[in-house]
């Protein structure tokens, strides 16, 4: 049983302030971790629908049409109704549905299929022609995708993933529920199970403060690698 | 010696919604090694796919297609890839890669070819002084003026060491004398470095400036071809002679002849002007034949360091000095009469 804090709607440091510390921590493992398994999946995802579209270095209607159904299949799934579909995978794969790193992997699934498409959109936008460029001087194909078309489309990139970071934290709140702990279960715990809405509002300030931060580096480090 | 790119009856045909398009119609026309080779045409032409059928950016559907010893139709796309090391290009938006440097583009062909990062250097250095952009290595395409990234497209086409360089539109998005500058370039690399160069463009201007030799291309195929003089002096394609046209108003059109007929009541004709001509000496003679004449309109241009062009005349006088005139005009020159 959770231990009662001293008074209602109120922000006790001593005993609210090491435990929003903790769930930071969690929270940020927990997105940390997703946005770097999900985001390389979606990157190697996103890489194969770009490509194998019409048109594309690797054309191929069939794979294409096999990948684009893939992730429109997975991609709308709610993420709470997902969390109970995989819990069974992520039992298989660490031995618990519980905790964050439990919670990392049904993350991380529904991840791979929104960085994807963002994924993908970013890559349709470079100029033809200096894929065009590239085969001309001899390169081939799988120097082209491992070497030229993130660097060309790496500033949007950096945006798309600064959005898909927000969605993670969104994601992260969620999980909570099935116990992943985090600033989610934090508020719910000891904010709106108590209707202590203080401990809420410290909470929605720290995830403000997070995600105010997550878009400023984004914005910053997109328009240093960005040559226009 | 065998020409360095020899097409054989080669034909592209794309499909498209509404059927199959012969971009490329049986062409067969070869270019010699060493010479600049421009293929002129109006947009639809298929000079594009002609072009890119040359280092397989396209493949042919049919035909056969010399490239420096190897029929490339039958190449694999392995293959292909190194033989394109030996063929650069270069393209009407540049396409420099915006997130490397000016430096990082040109040495993208040598990563290509395998060369050591030291040798990289060296011939990265070598190639931006050869096109007067040694100071601007470390920026990116970005804050480059659209001659200056031309140049860094010629210095990465060229940096592999090709025997063949392929200009696709490469003055088309120039203002004239930035294109003129880029011309004069690439005139160095046909001197200085030998290689042979294959110009597209839908501007007779870059031709005349720099092609020996020249098709004119119409519905993907060849309407003309021979020396750029020979065929812009005297144009037996319609199309060819739009597009002297465009450089050299020197024939009247039909409105002009109107106006004229209107404000000379001589018979107006109109003499080619070739060098060696003689066209004054003849004219001087009509004073003592009693023939009254009047340049009413023309023009006389140079191409390949040779003149061309021709003058209107109108004459007037009694019938038969004017027309012994006009035969001692036809002893020296081409004369057409305008009805």
């Amino acid at each position: 049983m959770i231990p009662v804090p001293r008074a209602d709607h109120s922000f006790d440091w001593s005993f609210h302030g090491p435990k929003l510390v903790e769930s930071l921590g969690e929270t940020l493992y927990m997105v940390g971790a997703t946005l770097l398994v999900g985001g390389a999946l979606g990157l190697v995802l996103g890489l194969a629908l770009y490509t194998t579209r019409r048109g594309g270095l690797l054309g191929n209607r069939g794979v294409f049409a096999a990948l684009n159904l893939v992730v429109n299949v997975f991609r709308p799934i709610p993420f709470l109704i997902l969390l109970m579909v995989i819990a069974p995978v992520t039992v298989f794969l660490l031995g618990t549905r519980l905790g964050s790193s439990a919670m990392v992997v049904a993350m991380s699934f529904a991840a791979t299929f929104g960085v994807s498409r963002i994924v993908e959109q970013n890559l349709v936008a470079i100029d033809p022609g200096i894929i065009e460029a590239a085969r001309a001087t001899g390169a081939s194909r799988w120097r082209i995708i491992t070497t030229l078309l993130v660097p060309e489309a790496l500033g949007p990139l950096i945006l798309g993933y600064t959005f898909v970071f927000v969605a993670v934290v969104d994601m992260s709140a969620l999980a909570s529920i099935i116990d992943g702990g985090g600033l989610g279960a934090f508020a719910l715990d000891y904010g709106y199970k108590r209707w202590n809405f203080a401990v809420v509002w410290v909470t929605v300030v720290v995830i403000i403060l997070l995600v105010q931060a997550a878009q400023a580096l984004g914005n910053h480090l997109s328009r240093r690698v960005m040559h226009r | 010696m065998p020409p360095i790119i020899e097409f054989d009856d080669v034909t592209k045909v794309f499909d498209s919604p509404s059927g199959p398009v012969r971009a490329v119609d049986g062409i067969s026309l070869g270019v010699e090694r060493g010479e600049v080779f421009g293929v002129i045409g109006y947009s639809g032409a298929g000079k594009s796919t002609l072009v890119r059928l040359i280092n397989g950016l396209e493949r042919a559907t049919s035909g056969r297609l010399v490239v420096d010893g190897d029929d490339v139709t039958r190449l694999s796309e392995r293959q292909l890839e190194l033989k394109r090391r030996h063929i650069g290009m270069i393209f009407q938006q540049f396409n420099l890669f915006s997130s490397r440097t000016v430096a990082g583009n040109v040495a993208f062909p040598l990563k290509v070819a395998g060369w050591p990062k030291a040798d990289r250097d060296r011939r990265v250095a070598e190639l931006l002084d050869f096109v007067g952009l040694l100071s601007r290595a470390h920026d990116h395409p970005s804050r480059l003026s659209g001659g200056q990234k031309q140049r860094v497209g010629i210095a990465r086409a060229l940096a592999a060491q090709p025997s063949i360089l392929l200009a696709d539109e490469c003055t088309s998005a120039l203002d004239p004398e930035t294109t003129q500058d880029v011309l004069r370039l690439l005139r160095k690399v046909n001197d200085e470095l030998g290689v042979t160069i294959v110009v597209i463009t839908h501007e007779l201007d870059v031709v005349r400036s720099i092609a020996d030799r020249v098709a004119v291309l119409e519905h993907g195929k060849v309407a003309e071809l021979g020396s750029v003089f020979d065929v812009f002096t005297a144009p037996r394609a319609d199309v060819t002679r739009r597009f002297v046209s465009t450089v050299l108003h020197d024939r009247p059109r039909e409105s002009d002849l109107e106006r004229l007929r209107r404000h000379h009541d001589g018979r107006i004709v109109t003499a080619d002007v070739r060098d060696g001509s003689r066209l004054g000496q003849v004219l001087g003679s009509a004073t003592a034949l009693g023939v009254d004449f009047e340049i009413v309109y023309g023009g006389i241009g140079t191409l390949q360091d040779r003149s061309f062009g021709s003058l209107t005349l109108s004459l007037a006088g009694p019938g038969d000095a004017v027309d012994t005139l006009v035969a001692r005009l036809r002893e020296v020159t081409d004369v057409q009469e305008a009805r």
